[in-house]
């Protein structure tokens, strides 16, 4: 019997999922609510100098490159189920789709913290 | 006989025909939050990449009232997904028996749940240090 390739996907799809649900809140409120808003933090928080120093660490570097990462996969897999739940059969195209995607944005997102440097 | 004509029930709308089914779709739909997220991240983190000017383009779009409306509606999607995540997990992990019984269900979310609260305080007082 062929080796299946669904726990590869199940565990990106679960470690995403977990990191998600246990610290993604916080990060949609620091991201997008209180820093650009103004709000409880520092207005310099997310400045370029913080960002650019944190994301030439290599705490900074796995950090950003595991939510980016893991957060697609994640969504990816859903995604991909959720077509199928809406009568989308074609079942090579969306795996390409969904995970092709969340593959490129992995790619993208180590190869720009990789030319950032430390 | 090719003109049969079979009757075959139709699957639109399966998922509004029963609670259960609704519930589900509302957890799996987050799904496309998390990835609308996780791909704004990234531009960032390409804008970030190509120098201040364009990292600071990025951080000035976050500032609309659009982008204000966006990250509320991704806030509530994020917290429901919190919720979601933890009160399936009686159903997907490995059941665990603790002293010869079986953790219960409501334990198992709770501790969960427990855990994000503790986890995204983290988040923000590790932030509010940092700068």
């Amino acid at each position: 019997m062929k080796r299946s390739n669904e726990p590869i996907f199940w565990s990106l799809f679960g470690a995403g999922g977990m990191l998600a649900a246990l610290i993604g809140p916080a990060l949609v409120f620091i991201t997008g609510i209180a820093v650009p808003f103004g709000l409880i933090f520092k207005p310099d928080t997310m400045s370029y100098a913080h960002m650019l120093a944190f994301s030439q660490s290599w705490a900074g570097k796995i950090f950003l490159l595991a939510v980016i990462a893991l957060f697609l996969w994640h969504a990816a897999h859903r995604i991909h189920i959720l077509l199928h739940d809406f009568g989308v059969h074609a079942v090579t195209a969306v795996r390409i789709l969904c995970y092709g995607g969340a593959f490129a944005g992995t790619v993208i997102a180590a190869y720009t913290l990789l030319a950032l440097g430390s | 006989m090719n003109n049969r004509r079979p009757y075959v029930r139709s699957m639109d709308g399966w998922w509004k025909r029963d609670p259960y089914f609704i519930r589900y779709m509302a957890r799996e739909v987050t799904a496309v939050f998390v990835a609308a997220y996780a791909v704004l991240l990234l531009v960032g983190l390409v804008r970030l990449g190509q120098g201040k000017e364009a990292y600071e383009a990025w951080l000035q779009a976050l500032t609309s009232p659009l982008s204000m409306v966006f990250h509320l509606v991704v806030l509530a999607v994020f917290c429901y997904h919190t919720w979601s995540w933890f009160n399936i997990m009686p159903k997907t992990m490995p059941i665990i028996f603790v002293g010869g019984k079986r953790l219960q269900p409501g334990t198992i979310t709770g501790t969960g749940l427990a855990a994000s609260v503790i986890a995204c305080l983290a988040v923000l007082f590790i932030v509010r240090g940092m700068s």
